[in-house]
């Protein structure tokens, strides 16, 4: 059940409660629940196959699924992983026409490509010749162009370096802050966690953890989401 | 003097090999280019029993056509089989069916189109049917451009991703259906997909790219039927060879 109403009484922007995914009679998702602050920076953690891609398409409502889901947002915008995007050589698609599917005006794709620090100029380049790194940038600045107040990212740095990575990260902690962004980041990379997330939700088609990492991310529930041999960090910077 | 049955033929042939080509620089972004090849094989029946009974084969074709993609879809829904065991299932069926029944002297007519009997009704008609497909895939393109790059993107921006699917889909039978005069029923993929390739080659933006497809397949529709008339070949083999022949120059002069 998908159900998309305006609560602002409350502070959540999001919640979930009993969600189950099934595709083809296998359960993805089973019987999940967890709430989402406004403002809150969520990051989705787990293994490959874990089931976050499929978290992610069911609280957008685009596949169907068992429970309760009630955003309290706006505007929501969505971004799917490099690799799932169709930038290859198929279409002759430019970094404009990638815009024109938004009926978005010029002035304001110049000031969203500046935004990123990309040069105005890419505007008339085609997708597939950017880099991974220019085309993530454009990835981010694309979802936000038209003010969302929420962002949902499957993996935004697959493919990129490390220093790359870090890049994008940073990008999007600036938005969050300027824009008082709610975000949900889908990723298995748990630098990304100590780093930028305000809570984390360990997924391995049940929820094995939820809330703040410090205290959410223990060896036991690390062990529990990667299996036996990962070892519990401690990291200062949260 | 250039006699009016060729008039007819040129008027038709560019406007259905317009729309073709527009309608096929989408199935090249959808990878169904090779669509157009089972969705032609498929119109055999409804062809079959236009040419046994006395009645427009286009109708019959686009009959057909409506009728394989229900039953496409429910096995579909029945058998979660991929989609193209399906479409190869019942469109090896179709060819099957429709040689118990064709006449022997009626197989060139059905395979690569006949349009040496064209009437002022048929053209307009043809004109009409094959200009509202344009326009009604060119109010959707940029929606299809869109679900090609990513279906779960286009849901989350409220794109109602089968609707489209399902105009596209219906556009492509329409213009497929119309086609079958001209090219018959085995050169139909080439109709959709040459000009695309065309297109793709020379085009360096969406725009571009989208009207090249049109622009491609109006021009071997105009180029084709003046071979025909000149050299008494067959129509639908001259449309698609003058395609191939401009795909050819066009591959010389590549973008990047």
């Amino acid at each position: 059940m998908f159900k998309e109403s305006i609560d602002m009484v409350n502070n959540l922007a999001l919640k979930v409660k009993d969600l189950t995914v099934k595709l083809n009679d296998q359960t993805i998702i089973d019987n999940l629940s967890f709430d989402v602050i406004k403002g809150e920076t969520l990051v989705i953690l787990g293994p490959n196959g874990a089931g976050k891609t499929t978290l992610l398409r069911a609280i957008l409502g685009t596949i169907p699924s068992q429970g309760e889901i009630v955003w309290s947002v706006n505007n929501i915008s969505y971004l799917p992983p490099n690799e799932l995007l169709q930038r290859k050589e198929v279409l002759p698609l430019t970094v404009e026409d990638f815009y024109s599917l938004k009926e978005i005006t010029k002035e304001r794709i110049n000031k969203s490509l500046v935004s990123v620090g990309l040069e105005k100029s890419i505007i008339k380049k085609r997708i597939a010749h950017l880099s991974t790194g220019q085309f993530q940038r454009l990835g981010i600045a694309w979802a936000l162009v038209d003010n969302p107040d929420t962002l949902l990212f499957d993996e935004p740095t697959s493919g990129i370096d490390i220093g790359g990575t870090e890049t994008i990260y940073s990008l999007l902690h600036s938005f969050w802050e300027k824009q008082k962004l709610t975000i949900i980041l889908v990723t298995h990379d748990l630098s990304v966690v100590w780093e930028h997330a305000d809570n984390v939700l360990c997924l391995n088609k049940k929820g094995i953890c939820h809330g703040i990492p410090s205290q959410a991310l223990t060896t036991k529930s690390l062990q529990k989401l990667y299996g036996v041999g990962v070892k519990y960090y401690k990291h200062n910077n949260k | 003097m250039i006699d009016e049955k060729i008039i007819l033929a040129i008027l038709m042939t560019c406007s259905i090999g317009a729309a073709a080509g527009y309608l096929g620089t989408l199935m090249l972004s959808k990878r169904m280019s090779l669509v157009g090849g089972p969705l032609g094989h498929l119109t055999l029946p409804g062809i079959t029993l236009a040419l046994l009974w006395g009645f427009d084969v286009s109708i019959g074709a686009f009959a057909m056509l409506l009728f394989a993609i229900i039953l496409i879809w429910i096995f579909e829904k029945r058998t979660k089989l991929p989609l193209e065991t399906l479409t190869a299932i019942v469109f090896s069926t179709s060819v099957a069916v429709a040689f118990l029944f064709l006449p022997h002297e009626e197989v060139e007519v059905a395979l690569i189109g006949d349009i040496s009997q064209l009437s002022l009704k048929t053209t307009l008609g043809s004109i009409f049917l094959s200009t509202l497909s344009f326009i009604t895939v060119r109010k959707i393109y940029k929606k299809i451009v869109f679900i090609s790059i990513s279906e779960d993107l286009a849901k989350s921006e409220k794109i109602n991703t089968d609707k489209y699917n399902l105009i596209y889909l219906l556009a492509v039978a329409l213009v497929i259906g119309l086609s079958i005069r001209i090219v018959g029923s085995l050169l139909t993929a080439a109709i959709v997909s040459i000009p695309a390739a065309t297109s793709r080659n020379l085009a360096t933006n969406m725009k571009q790219y989208a009207y090249g497809g049109a622009i491609a397949g109006g021009l071997a529709g105009l180029l084709g039927i003046m071979l025909y008339k000149l050299f008494s070949i067959p129509a639908g083999p001259s449309v698609i060879i003058t395609s191939s022949v401009l795909f050819v120059i066009s591959s010389l002069f590549k973008k990047d």
